[in-house]
C-alpha cells in the first residue's frame, strides 16, 4: 500500500470522536476500582501475550545485538550460541540475575539501596545479600541525595557502585547530585575523574494506582544533562543485557524499570552474561508507512494499538478505515534515552514519512518534545504529516485518573489512524 | 502487674541502679501511678504520676511526671484512639477487598502520639506529617468518611479522591506528604509564618526515624534554631523505616539528641498521657519564645509499613505478639478506665458504629467527575488557556 492511497482513502473516513474515546476510557475506569480484576484485555494481545516478548530459548539467545562475554574471551566459543542455556524469569528476576553476574565478576562492585537488602520493595535485590555477603549489599538510610552522593564517592574512586533509587518518584532529592556531581565530574575535572561506574537503578512508569508519587515518568528532567546516560528495558532480556552493559559502562547511567513489568513481563533469559547496546534503538517490528516510537510500557500499548488497527474488534470496526488497517507500522524501541539514537530514528522517518511518539511522561517539554524538533528539522521534507506525540495529560497523576492520564492502546490507534490519514 | 488503680509505693528498680548511665526509655502504657483518690465527678481534675522512666530530656528540663487529668478526658482519649484505630482497620479491610488501591500506610499501634497530639494543642496550632497520615487528618479537622473516602478514590474524599492516602489536608493540617522528609523544612516555613505574624501559636512538624536521616531534615533543623522558630520537630520513632530497623539506618537512634543546639526530649509514645504531656510541654516550650524543640515519641507499628509489606520480614512475629499485648496504648488505658468501674463495651460498640457508617458513606460516594481532572492544577481563573491531553482531542479548554 503507498502512502497516498492510505491518505485519501482516509481523509474522508469517520475518526474516533472524543466522545468516543471517553467512553471507551470510563468503560476501562470503572473496572479499576472494581472488587474483581477486569478482565485481560479480551482477545487482545496482552504483556502476557505479547509477541514482542522472546518466550523460547531459540528467541531469547538470537536476541539482535546481544553480545556475550565469557569467562574466556578468547574463546572460539564467545560468538555461538549452541551450548547456551535460558531460564525463565520475569523482569525482577533478570535485574536481579544481571545484579548477581556484575557482583560475581567485579569484586569493586557494590548494590546498595534503601531496603535492598532483604530484596527490595520489588524483589530486585532478592538473595544477594546472602549470596555476596552484607557488606556489598546493603540497606541505606532513606536519604536519595545522600545515596547518589554516596554512589558519586564510590565510583570516583574506581568501584563499580549500583545503587537503588526506590521510586524514580524518590529521585528529585537526588537531582541536583545526578545532574550538577554525576553528570560533569568527569568535565569539570579535565577527565582526572570520572564515575563512569555509577549506575541508579530506579523503578519508573505507571503502574495503575500510583497516584502522585509513584507513577511518574522522569526521564525527560534529565534530557539536559549531557554526561548521563538513561535507559529504560522493555523486557527481562532487554533489561539484563542493559543493565549489565550499564552498569560497566563508563559513563554514569541512571537505568529506569518500567515497574509494571517486573512481574508481567516473563521472557527466557540467558543465563550467561551478556551485554545489549546502549545507545541504539531497536526495530520490533519493521514498516514502511509510519514510524511508532516508544520505551518501556508503553510498547505493549502500541502492539495492541497496532493488532487493533489491522484488525479491529467489532466495536471499533466502524471506526478503523479499511484502506488504513494494512498499513504497515514500523514499531520502534528507543531502549536508552539520552543519548537517543537520532541515526536509526531519522532513518526509519525518512523511509515512512511518518512519526508517532508516544512516552507516559506529560507532553510539554518531554522527551518527545526533543525527538519531535530534531526530526523535523533534519527529516522536514520527507514528512508527510506531523510528528504526533501520545502523551500523558500535562496535570498531576491523580490517583483516580491514573488510568485516564496515562496513554493507552486506544490513544495510539486514534494517532495513528490520524496521521496515516494526515 | 501495676496499675493506675492501685495505690502502691514505687519499686526502685534495682538492676537499672548497677548501670545507671544505660537507662532507657520505657513504653508501657499502664505504668500511671495514682497519686490521690479518684474525684466522683468526671470533670474534676486529679494528679498521677508518671513512671519516672517516661521521658528523657536532652539540654534541658524534663517534663513533670505529675500529670493533671479528668476522667472525662481519659475517656474521651479512650474513644478517639479505639475509633481511629477502627478506622485504620476499615481501612485495612477495605484496601484486602481490593477497593482501595495504591499507596496505604496505617497507623495501628500509634494512636497515642496523634491522640495525644491533638490532645494538648489547640485550633491555631499547625501541624504537618508524612504519609502515616489518616488519624492526624481526621483528628485536625477532618472526618472519618473524608478519609476513607480519600482512600477509596471517591468525591467525598478530603481530596476529592484526587490523591489517595498519602494526600489529605485541613486548614490547619498540612497534609499527608508522601516523600520522605519532605515535609519538614516545609514545617520549619509554616513555623517561620506563624513568627512572623506574631501569632503565639506552635507547628509540629512530624517525620519519623526512616525520614530523620534525610538532608533536608538537618537543613531545616539549621535555619529553624538560626531564626528561633515556635517549631517542634516530631519524630515518631516506631523503630523501623520501611523495612529497615533504627539501628542499622542511624548512627544514632537518641533522635532526640539530633538537633545540635537544639534541646531535645525523648517521650514514651504508647502511653497517651506521658505524650500528652511531652506535646503540652513542647508547646510551651516553643511558645515562650524558646526556639524549635526535637520531640521523640518511641512507638510501635503493628502492622507492615504499607499494605504491601507484611512487616514480619525484618522483624519476628513475637515482637510485634509482645508490644501488642504488652503494651498496647488502648488496653493500657482502658486497664484504668475498667478499674474505675466505667465500661469500655459501649465505647467500643459505639466507635464500630461510627466507622461502619462511614465507611457506607464513602462507598456511595461517586467517582471524581472527568472535569476534576483540570481543576485544582492553577488557581481558578488563572489557568493556562487550555491543558493539553493525551492527544489532539483531549485538550481542555479552561
Amino acid at each position: 500500500m503507498t502512502a497516498p492511497s492510505i491518505a485519501s482513502t482516509a481523509r474522508a473516513a469517520k475518526r474516533l470522536s472524543p466522545s468516543t474515546l471517553s467512553r471507551l476510557s470510563v468503560a476501562r475506569r470503572c473496572n479499576s476500582t472494581g472488587a474483581e480484576p477486569p478482565p485481560a484485555g479480551g482477545h487482545l494481545p496482552s504483556i502476557a501475550t505479547s509477541k514482542i516478548l522472546r518466550t523460547t530459548r531459540e528467541a531469547a539467545l538470537r536476541t539482535p545485538g546481544i553480545k556475550w562475554l565469557d569467562e574466556d574471551g578468547n574463546s572460539p566459543l564467545q560468538n555461538t550460541i549452541g551450548g547456551r542455556e535460558t531460564r525463565k524469569m520475569n523482569l525482577y528476576q533478570a535485574v536481579r540475575d544481571a545484579m548477581g553476574i556484575a557482583l560475581a565478576k567485579d569484586d569493586t562492585a557494590i548494590v546498595f539501596g534503601e531496603d535492598v537488602a532483604f530484596g527490595g520493595v520489588f524483589r530486585c535485590t532478592m538473595g544477594l545479600a546472602e549470596e555476596f555477603g552484607r557488606e556489598r549489599v546493603f540497606n541505606t538510610p532513606l536519604s536519595e541525595q545522600g545515596i547518589a552522593g554516596f554512589g558519586i564517592g564510590v565510583a570516583s574512586m574506581g568501584q563499580t557502585a549500583i545503587a537503588e533509587i526506590q521510586f524514580s518518584d524518590y529521585i528529585f532529592p537526588a537531582f541536583d547530585q545526578l545532574v550538577n556531581e554525576a553528570a560533569k565530574f568527569r568535565y569539570r575535572s579535565g577527565g582526572q575523574f570520572n564515575v563512569g561506574r555509577l549506575t541508579v537503578r530506579t523503578p519508573s512508569m505507571s503502574v495503575g494506582h500510583g497516584g502522585l508519587y509513584h507513577s511518574q515518568s522522569p526521564e525527560g528532567f534529565f534530557m539536559g544533562a549531557s554526561g548521563l546516560k538513561i535507559v529504560v528495558p522493555r523486557s527481562p532480556v532487554q533489561a539484563k543485557g542493559l543493565l549489565l552493559a550499564s552498569i560497566r559502562d563508563p559513563n554514569p547511567v541512571i537505568f529506569m524499570e518500567p515497574k509494571i513489568l517486573y512481574r508481567s513481563a516473563v521472557e527466557q533469559v540467558p543465563i550467561d552474561d551478556f551485554e545489549l547496546p546502549l545507545g541504539r534503538a531497536e526495530v520490533l517490528v519493521p514498516g514502511a508507512d509510519l514510524t511508532l516510537l516508544t520505551w518501556g510500557t508503553p510498547l505493549y500499548h502500541c502492539e495492541t494499538a497496532l493488532s487493533l488497527l489491522a484488525e479491529p474488534p467489532a466495536s471499533l470496526a466502524p471506526l478503523v478505515p479499511e484502506a488504513l488497517r494494512g498499513a504497515r507500522i514500523e514499531l520502534i524501541d528507543l531502549r536508552t534515552v539520552l543519548p537517543w539514537d537520532v541515526e536509526s530514528v531519522i532513518e526509519s522517518v525518512q523511509r515512512t514519512g511518518r512519526l508517532v511518539i508516544v512516552h507516559e511522561a506529560s507532553r510539554t517539554a518531554g522527551v518527545g518534545a526533543e525527538i519531535a524538533a530534531e526530526v523535523q528539522s533534519r527529516a522536514f521534507l520527507k514528512l508527510l504529516a506531523p510528528v504526533r506525540r501520545v502523551t500523558a495529560w500535562d496535570t498531576p497523576v491523580g490517583l483516580q485518573f491514573e488510568k485516564f492520564i496515562i496513554p493507552d492502546a486506544i490513544h495510539v490507534l486514534d494517532a495513528v489512524m490520524e496521521t496515516l490519514a494526515f | 502487674m501495676s496499675s493506675l488503680a492501685r495505690l502502691r509505693s514505687r519499686v526502685l528498680p534495682t538492676a537499672r541502679q548497677l548501670v545507671p548511665f544505660a537507662r532507657s526509655l520505657q513504653t508501657s502504657a499502664d505504668t500511671t501511678l495514682l497519686t490521690q483518690s479518684i474525684p466522683e465527678d468526671g470533670s474534676t481534675p486529679f494528679t498521677v504520676k508518671l513512671h519516672e522512666d517516661s521521658f528523657r530530656a536532652y539540654n534541658t528540663d524534663a517534663p513533670s511526671l505529675d500529670v493533671e487529668v479528668t476522667k472525662d478526658s481519659l475517656l474521651k482519649h479512650y474513644q478517639t484512639m479505639v475509633t481511629m484505630r477502627r478506622m485504620e482497620q476499615a481501612a485495612d479491610a477495605l484496601y484486602k477487598s481490593k477497593l482501595i488501591r495504591g499507596f496505604c500506610h496505617l497507623a495501628i499501634g500509634q494512636e497515642a502520639v496523634s491522640v495525644g497530639l491533638e490532645s494538648s494543642i489547640t485550633k491555631d496550632d499547625m501541624v504537618i506529617t508524612a504519609y502515616r497520615c489518616h488519624p492526624f487528618a481526621v483528628l485536625r479537622g477532618g472526618t472519618i468518611t473524608g478519609v476513607l473516602g480519600e482512600l477509596l478514590g471517591r468525591q467525598v474524599g478530603m481530596s476529592n479522591g484526587k490523591g489517595g492516602s498519602m494526600h489529605i489536608f485541613t486548614p490547619r493540617f498540612f497534609g499527608g506528604n508522601g516523600i520522605v522528609g519532605a515535609q519538614v523544612p516545609v514545617g520549619a516555613g509554616i513555623a517561620f509564618a506563624q513568627k512572623y505574624l506574631e501569632r503565639p501559636s506552635a507547628t509540629f512538624a512530624l517525620y519519623g526515624d526512616g525520614a530523620s536521616n534525610q538532608g533536608q531534615v538537618f537543613e531545616a533543623f539549621n535555619m529553624a534554631k538560626l531564626w528561633n522558630l515556635p517549631c517542634v520537630f516530631v519524630c515518631e520513632n516506631n523503630k523501623y523505616g520501611m523495612g529497615t530497623s533504627a539501628q542499622r539506618s542511624s548512627s544514632n537512634t537518641e533522635y532526640f539528641t539530633r538537633g545540635d543546639k537544639i534541646p531535645g526530649i525523648q517521650a514514651n509514645g504508647m502511653d497517651i498521657i506521658a505524650s500528652a504531656q511531652a506535646v503540652k510541654y513542647a508547646r510551651d516550650w516553643v511558645i515562650a519564645g524558646n526556639g524549635p524543640l526535637l520531640l521523640e515519641f518511641v512507638t510501635y507499628r503493628y502492622g507492615g509499613h504499607s499494605m504491601s509489606d507484611p512487616g514480619t520480614t525484618y522483624r519476628t512475629r513475637e515482637e510485634v505478639q509482645r508490644m501488642r499485648s504488652t503494651q498496647d496504648p488502648i488496653r493500657g488505658l482502658q486497664r484504668y478506665i475498667e478499674e474505675w468501674g466505667v465500661a469500655t463495651d459501649a465505647i467500643d460498640k459505639a466507635a464500630k458504629e461510627e466507622i461502619d457508617k462511614a465507611v457506607e458513606q464513602a462507598k456511595a460516594s461517586p467517582e471524581p467527575r472527568a472535569e476534576d481532572l483540570w481543576t485544582d492544577i492553577y488557581y481558578k481563573g488563572t489557568e493556562p488557556p487550555l491543558m493539553r491531553g493525551r492527544e489532539r482531542d483531549e485538550v481542555h479548554v479552561y
